[in-house]
């Protein structure tokens, strides 16, 4: 039975990666919408880390996301390298760059805990927007636009949507090595009474400063990409977009399922999807309908959906009694 | 006996309330010790101060012979010096098997721990000491889900899952069924006799502490009242005004 199970859910794991390398050549006018979907992705699973599996709710996590664009943008502009290359090392140069930042601010921010961890970092991707904005060097609020892609009509959006699938496998696929190890336990622990963990010995500052590093490193990454998707950077738009992407990471976790692996996965797909056609069948009430889901989502869905699913069959997440016939060996 | 934990003349004040003014007590290696005293006497806030909870205002700590009254909590717990809650704290949203491992002692892991999975000699001692507590049928369920009195007997196994040298347990009995009480007991005399951890006690039920303890530590009003065996702390007036109000 749980072999059946464990096959049938790589079978079904296959048929995602076979259908999602197809794509572009199943529907490739939806190439750039799904490029974004796969970023979106990372935004959930990325917030996840820090939000559901550890419990420190983050607002400004999108300050990694811009950090990582402007930096990669600034490599392409600036260092002289061919298209490729400057893409390539400037999204590496925008990951660390990322996570350095987040490695500065981590042993301070992550001290503080609750509501005023929330406030603080919200104030942290704010003042970053407006920096942004008014720093010449990265073209102020005229935002700055990454060279142009010089490969064949078409051929950029289908790059972009390999890479940004590439991006959220990898993050996954890092995820979730790290939650099945001791790393998972700990940040879990860290969530549950970070009191308790200190008094048991464990070095929780390395522990949650390690934690958001991760996430920085991978939004730093995404930063890059989506930069030169989307072919210009605005700083409180789109790189420091708190008002949009900071809060939909922390939606589409929490739509999913805070603190469970696939939550965010599924919840960034529903949300995604649902934006997009709020977008098409909707538009002029287009942000209405988004905050009316908004709404929904946090009153029926407080757990989210995979939450819920835990809530309501237990056993099928392994939280089951075991009596003493099936101790002795049944 | 030579003395594993040595608390001299520790004093503590929250602003005006003075919550332990010169405590001095001794803890002899091996030994199991009793802290009484009525509520707000400063039971719980001397047991703060000694791991580390919150810096002292006066006085000296020391755990195997070394000043510890200027560690942090984590640092205090390393060293094998571990404290139970009385608002019993465990992890519940994790599985009780989940709760244990977490709790392996943390001072030999390096960088490296952080990313691999705990080996099995880890789930093997987490199980054997999920049977000794009596909760290795329900090891896969959410600690959350215990209930209080089981809370407990988890947050005590993961107590010793972390291997300490000596364990201060704040009320282990309250809030555990009578039934259960005795159970418990032989568990912490067989802790004290096999393993070899020294235990200090807080606790109410006098019946459980004069039974358990070799000798026993009563606060008041934040100092120390009377100190001595079971039997003479039983019958000194001190103590008994101290509870009963006489006077």
């Amino acid at each position: 039975m749980i072999a059946s199970s464990a096959l049938r859910r790589r079978l079904l794991l296959a048929c995602g990666i076979v259908l999602a390398l197809l794509f572009p050549a199943l529907a490739p006018a939806y190439r750039s919408q799904m490029a974004l979907l796969w970023v979106m992705i990372v935004f959930a699973l990325t917030w996840d880390l820090l939000g559901g599996q550890m419990g420190y709710n983050s607002f400004g996590n999108v300050l990694f996301f811009g950090v990582g664009m402007y930096a990669c943008v600034l490599v392409q502009r600036d260092a002289g390298l061919g298209y490729y290359t400057g893409l390539f090392v400037g999204t590496a140069v925008g990951a660390l760059a990322a996570v350095a930042l987040a490695g500065l601010l981590g042993s301070g921010i992550l001290g503080l805990r609750g509501h005023s961890f929330a406030i603080g970092t919200l104030g942290l991707g704010i003042a970053a927007g407006e920096l942004a904005g008014g720093w010449d060097f990265v073209g102020a609020g005229g935002g700055m636009v990454p060279p142009l892609f010089p490969g064949a009509l078409g051929g950029r959006e289908t790059f972009f949507y390999y890479l940004c699938f590439a991006l959220a496998a990898a993050t996954f696929a890092s995820l979730r090595w790290l939650y099945a190890g001791r790393f998972g336990l700990v940040l879990n622990a860290i969530r549950d009474d970070e009191d308790k963990a200190e008094a048991m010995g464990l070095r929780t500052t390395r522990y949650k400063t390690t934690a958001w590093c991760v996430c920085a490193f991978f939004l730093g990454l995404s930063g890059g990409a989506v930069g030169n998707l989307l072919g210009f950077i605005d700083p409180r738009e789109v790189a420091f977009a708190g008002p949009t992407f900071g809060v939909w990471m922390v939606l589409m976790a929490i739509l999913g399922g805070k603190g469970t692996l696939w939550g965010p996965v599924l919840g960034a797909v529903v949300f995604h999807v649902t934006k997009e056609l709020f977008w098409t069948y909707l538009l002029g009430w287009q942000r209405v309908a988004l905050g009316l889901l908004i709404v929904v989502i946090v009153v029926f869905f407080p757990l989210g959906i995979l939450g819920w699913a835990r809530e309501r069959w237990p056993e099928r997440f392994g939280h089951r009694i075991e009596d003493g016939a099936a101790e002795s060996g049944r | 006996m030579s003395a594993i934990l040595e608390v001299e003349r520790v004093s503590k004040a929250f602003g005006g309330l003075v919550a332990n003014k010169e405590v001095t007590l001794r803890v002899p290696e091996g030994a199991i010790c009793g802290l009484i005293g009525p509520n707000g006497s400063g039971k719980t806030t001397l047991f703060n101060s000694i791991v580390g909870q919150h810096p002292i205002d006066a006085g000296s700590i020391r755990f195997q012979g070394r000043e510890i009254s200027r560690l942090h909590v984590a640092q205090i717990a390393r060293l094998g010096l571990l404290r139970t809650f009385q608002q019993t704290r465990i992890y519940g949203g994790m599985t009780c098997m989940q709760n244990m491992v977490i709790s392996v002692p943390t001072s030999e892991l390096g960088w490296r721990s952080m990313f691999r999975k705990s080996p099995p000699s880890d789930l093997r001692k987490a199980e054997d000491l999920l049977h000794f507590v009596g909760l290795h049928a329900k090891r896969h369920l959410r600690a959350r889900d215990l209930s209080f009195g089981q809370q407990k007997l988890l947050e005590f196994a993961m107590a010793l899952m972390s291997g300490p040298r000596m364990l201060l347990l704040d009320e282990p009995t309250a809030g555990i069924n009578p039934t259960l009480i005795n159970g418990l007991l032989d568990q912490l005399r067989q802790v004290n006799a096999q393993l070899g951890i020294t235990l200090l006690v807080i606790e109410h039920n006098m019946r459980v502490i004069m039974n358990l303890a070799q000798y026993i530590y009563c606060l008041a009003h934040g100092e120390l009242l009377a100190e001595g065996k079971p039997e003479q702390v039983q019958k000194d007036p001190r103590v008994l005004d101290a509870y009963l109000g006489a006077r």
